[in-house]
This record gives structure tokens, C-alpha cells and sequence, in this order.
């Protein structure tokens, strides 16, 4: 039943990635794109995957689109001719295809336990959550303590590139932001939006928390619950203009805590050093090791997740200040 | 009393599925934006309605349930308001219903 529902699900998402290449125009390949990472999303979470699902639903179909659609509002809505040479990027696809179609024989079939995924690092990793973490999501501590140290290059990586986008768009600081409406017309246009939306992102914000904060115990964890938060932010920017978002969450604030998070997360792997264990090893934070890898998961999801909320919104707020 | 539950979450479960069939065809078929926002609507409204109810029926009381109320409260919600943004801002965009409106008919005749 599960194969079925995945080759229905794949076949959707091959059908919505050629109409992607096919689509002259981008308005349309931002919302199949939508499309298409709620497709991969709903297939992760057939095949058990349900933090990866989490993720690829909030930052792949959820920010990702409303980055896109910020950007677009900076450039034209359709492409612009294509490439005159057809014949050798369709010669350069159909080779890369081939090697994929070729490498796919060498895989082990979908949940084979002779797999190598299954016999290397992962039996320990499941065995051991239970003696060493004791919490029973095992995603979130692999993720969070076992490769803690893959975990803090992501949030490096996130944060260098939040830092790339300023660089490139500026801060957004003295611009006049996205009320292109005028006020009568956003008054009778928007009183339904605004109403139902006001009512929604305290829900979104304590949806996004407790994402966060429930991340050792289900699906979840920083990554999401960032992702969630700046959405909520977002919608508040939508309904509301870009100058009352920036005067409830400054620009210095959210600098603070892009680079807070990072800090953070850094921050609890010297101290794990400072306490005589080794860098981002948790256990000797508190008095029982069990206890104290718990404390260093929640603080670094902490770290994750303000870091990732911070340079969300950077990127929004860099993207609709150029829009004037 | 199970078996009779059974029935009627499949019979809502199939009224959904075709609810959305029929939302998906008009979203093909129907002329222009605004109608087609209409059929779609099905989808949204009527279609999640009863699927989700459905679903419930499965769930029986559980924790389950709780999140499946939550999930239609939510849908209810954004839904309508989502459709009433895009309708909002195709009007506002400047796309005119194909339909008769009174103006079209001034010009017309």
C-alpha cells in the first residue's frame, strides 16, 4: 500500500517538475515548486520520516515560497527566452539522467535491513538514545547531540548565508517597505485577511514553540519551529506593513538574533570544554550526564531555532524594503 | 456499532473524494477566474469537511481526534479567507468576471 501511494506521489511530483521546466512563467514555477516540496514532503512522511517531513512542509513549501514570491516582486513575472543551445542541454540532462537511472541499481531496496544505512552507525545510534539521552525521539538526538557538531556547521551555513543576502540586498534599513495599497483600498480589501489573520498568529507563534520545545518528544525542533515563527512574523508584515513589524521586532534585534543563535549553540559547546568534557559534549553540563544532554539539546535547538527565525526574516525584510 | 462507524467514514470518506473530484474538474472546466475560485471552493470546504470527518470516525476518541477538530478549525478559517484574498486581489489586479454584470450589459446593448 505504501509503494502504491509513493508511486502515485513521485508521478504527481514528476508531472508538476516538467510543468516547472515548461512554464514560461515564474509566478506559476513558484507555486508548482510549492507543489512539488508538499509532494516530496507527504512522501517522506509515508516512508516514516516525519522531521524531515516537518521540515520539507514549513522551509520548502511554507518560507521558500514566500521568499520566491518576494523576489519575484522584484524582477518580471515571465522568463525571458530560453536558451538557444536545446539540443546540448538536452544532451547534458539525458546523460546526467542516465547516471541516475544507472546508480539507482545499485541501491538496496526501500527497507531492506541488510542496507548499509541500517547496519552501520544507525543500530548504535537507536540503542543508545535510550542509555545516554533518554529522550524517545531519536531524530532530534542524533541530530542534536550524537552529530551535534554536523548540526552547528547547518546553523554556520544558515547564518553565512543570511549574511550573504544582506550583503547583497542590504538590511533593508530607511526603506519604505509593502504597502503599495492605499489606505481606503487596503481598508475594504484587506478587512477579512486582516481579521482572520490577526486571530491565526498567536496560534502560529505557540504552534511554532511548541515545535521547538517538543522536538525531543515528536517531530520538531529548531530548523521548523524557526521556520514557523518567521511565518507568523511575515503574516503580521503582510497584514500590517513592514514599519510596524520593524518597530515590534527592530532590525538590531533580529541581527542580535541571527548571530545569537549561532552563539548560542557555540557558546554550550565551549562550555561543555570549560566544564572538563569535550566540545559540544553535553553530558557534563549538569550533575547526571543523562540530565545534562538533555539541557545541551534544548539550548541548541534554542540556538537553531532563533537563529533561523532571525535570518528568515532578514531575508524578508531585505526583500521588501527594495520593493519601493 | 464499529461496522456501522465503519460504514459511515467510508461513506464520507468517498463523498469527499468525489467532492474534490468534482472541485478539481470545475477548477478545469469552469471559464474564467472567479468561477473557477467557486468550483475549487468544493474542494476546500465540502471536501475537507468530509474527509476529515471521516477521518474522525477512524480516530475514535483519541488524541488524534483532538488534532483533527484543530486541523478543520483551521482550514474553516484560512480557507474562505484565502480564497477572499485571491478573489480581492484578481478584482483589485483588474481581472473582470466573464458573468453578466450589470455594466457589461450597459455596454453591450
Amino acid at each position: 500500500m505504501i509503494v502504491l501511494f509513493s508511486i502515485f506521489l513521485l508521478t504527481l511530483l514528476l508531472i508538476t517538475a516538467i510543468a516547472i521546466v515548461r512554464t514560461q512563467n515564474l509566478f506559476v514555477a513558484v507555486m508548482l515548486m510549492g507543489i512539488a516540496s508538499l509532494l516530496i514532503a507527504a512522501n517522506f512522511f509515508l516512508m516514516d520520516a516525519a522531521d524531515v517531513a516537518l521540515t520539507e512542509a514549513a522551509i520548502g513549501a511554507g518560507i521558500s515560497t514566500v521568499l520566491f514570491l518576494s523576489a519575484l516582486a522584484l524582477t518580471t513575472e515571465r522568463e525571458r527566452g530560453a536558451s538557444q543551445r536545446k539540443a546540448l542541454s538536452f544532451a547534458v540532462v539525458t546523460a546526467a539522467t542516465l547516471v541516475v537511472i544507472y546508480a539507482t541499481f545499485d541501491k538496496p531496496r526501500f527497507g531492506d535491513p541488510e542496507a548499509p544505512v541500517q547496519t552501520h552507525v544507525s543500530p548504535w545510534y537507536l540503542e543508545k538514545t535510550r542509555e545516554y539521552i533518554d529522550i524517545p525521539n531519536a531524530v532530534t538526538a542524533v541530530l542534536g547531540s550524537f552529530r551535534g557538531y554536523d548540526t552547528l556547521g547547518e546553523v554556520f551555513v544558515v547564518l553565512t548565508a543570511g549574511i550573504g543576502v544582506l550583503f547583497l540586498l542590504g538590511t533593508g534599513a530607511g526603506g519604505r517597505g509593502i504597502s503599495t495599497l492605499e489606505p481606503n483600498a487596503r481598508l475594504r480589501h484587506d478587512l477579512i485577511p486582516r481579521t482572520v489573520g490577526r486571530l491565526l498568529i498567536p496560534f502560529i507563534l505557540l504552534f511554532g514553540l511548541y515545535v521547538q520545545f517538543h522536538g525531543e518528544y515528536g517531530p520538531g525542533g529548531g530548523f521548523q519551529a524557526g521556520a514557523f515563527i518567521a511565518a507568523a512574523v511575515i503574516l503580521f508584515a503582510l497584514l500590517e506593513g513592514e514599519e510596524r513589524t520593524l518597530k515590534v521586532i527592530p532590525q538590531r534585534v533580529l541581527i542580535g538574533l541571527t548571530a545569537g543563535g549561532a552563539l548560542l549553540y557555540t557558546a554550550v559547546g565551549i562550555a561543555g570544554m570549560l566544564l572538563g568534557g569535550n566540545f559540544l559534549d553535553y553530558s557534563v553540563l549538569a550533575e547526571n550526564p543523562i540530565k545534562g544532554q538533555q539541557y545541551g539539546i534544548i539550548l541548541i535547538e534554542a540556538g537553531v531555532g532563533l537563529t533561523v527565525t532571525g535570518v528568515l526574516l532578514s531575508i524578508f525584510h531585505a526583500f521588501a524594503a527594495r520593493r519601493t | 456499532m464499529a461496522l456501522a462507524l465503519d460504514i459511515l467514514s467510508w461513506v464520507l470518506l468517498t463523498l469527499g473524494g468525489l467532492s474534490v473530484l468534482i472541485g478539481g474538474i470545475g477548477a478545469l472546466r469552469m471559464p474564467d477566474l472567479y468561477t473557477r475560485m467557486h468550483a475549487a471552493s468544493v474542494t476546500d470546504s465540502l471536501g475537507a469537511i468530509l474527509v476529515i470527518g471521516g477521518i474522525m470516525l477512524q480516530a475514535g476518541l483519541s488524541l488524534a481526534l483532538v488534532k483533527l477538530v484543530a486541523i478543520l478549525l483551521f482550514l474553516l478559517l484560512t480557507s474562505p479567507t484565502a480564497s477572499n484574498a485571491l478573489a480581492s486581489a484578481a478584482l483589485l489586479a483588474g481581472t473582470k468576471p466573464l458573468a453578466d454584470v450589470p455594466e457589461h450589459k450597459d455596454d453591450e446593448s
